[in-house]
């Protein structure tokens, strides 16, 4: 990190059927993935989330979603943010993580289990966030992704 | 999050991983390991006390196991919790490593 910058997490509450929305703006510099998301997963209410898929199951997706944003996604851009909104409903949480990127198709990531790729260093972001959310959602371009965590 | 290296009378490294094992902190993860594999051959990773692991951190696993075995060395895993266990199950990676529940389990297996 060459010139670190506080995160700003905003806070509101909304009238609707979400109850609380966080949101926050993240450099593109893979060091903020870890603080980026120790920051938000405090300051999830307790209510739709059991204390250990809070821990693990949004805490691993989060950091899935928010690393791939910030190296394939920006490209590491430091001109470009990733914006990283999280709606807390009583039956769900909703995590959207958008970033500034061309987009890129889910469908042409291969699947990392397959015994000539399990070797492979990389290759198993997006089949990691698939299994630890209940809906993983891209929009049509491909640079913005919503995760659903239904509440339990 | 920080990681704590240490050697046990019969020289296997025991290498502890405290908070997460993620895309920022990997690397560091990486070279520790590294630089001791020139002073010792048997690996023993501890996953007590961690929280999460990711994509990335997965993935330099991989490669420190790989590294390992082409030193002739031995890497062991443990301490995953149910979350973790099941992490490395998905994603079959519990077909590519030794995995044993505790530390004094790695230790009396080599």
């Amino acid at each position: 990190m060459t010139t670190p910058q506080p995160l700003q997490i905003r806070r509101r509450a909304t009238g609707g059927e979400t109850e609380i929305e966080l949101s926050l703006d993240v450099p593109s510099d893979l060091e903020y993935v870890g603080p980026a998301v120790e920051l938000i997963a405090d300051e999830l209410p307790g209510g739709p989330l059991s204390l250990r898929r809070i821990r693990f199951n949004f805490r691993t997706a989060f950091a899935e979603a928010l690393a791939n944003a910030i190296a394939y996604g920006n490209r590491r851009d430091p001109g470009r943010v990733v914006r990283v909104r999280v709606e807390v409903a009583r039956d769900a949480v909703r995590l959207h993580v958008t970033d500034e990127g061309n987009g890129f198709d889910p469908a042409d990531v291969p699947d990392p289990t397959l015994p000539e790729r399990l070797e492979r260093e990389d290759g198993r972001g997006l089949f990691v966030l698939r299994s630890l959310v209940d809906h993983v959602a891209f929009n049509e371009k491909g640079n913005s992704v919503c995760l659903t965590l239904r509440a339990g | 999050m920080s990681f704590s290296l240490k050697k046990d009378k019969h020289g296997v490294v025991v290498v502890g991983v405290d908070g997460q094992l993620i895309v920022g902190n990997r690397q560091e993860l990486k070279q520790k390991v590294l630089d001791a594999l020139e002073g010792g051959k048997k690996f023993v990773i501890d996953f007590t006390k961690t929280g999460y692991i990711d994509s990335s951190g997965l993935g330099v696993l991989v490669s420190l196991s790989k590294k390992i075995r082409e030193q002739g060395g031995d890497l062991r895993l443990c301490g995953l919790n149910e979350d973790l266990q099941t992490l490395f199950e998905l994603t079959k990676l519990d077909t590519l490593f030794a995995i044993v529940r505790t530390p004094e389990e790695a230790l009396a297996a080599f």
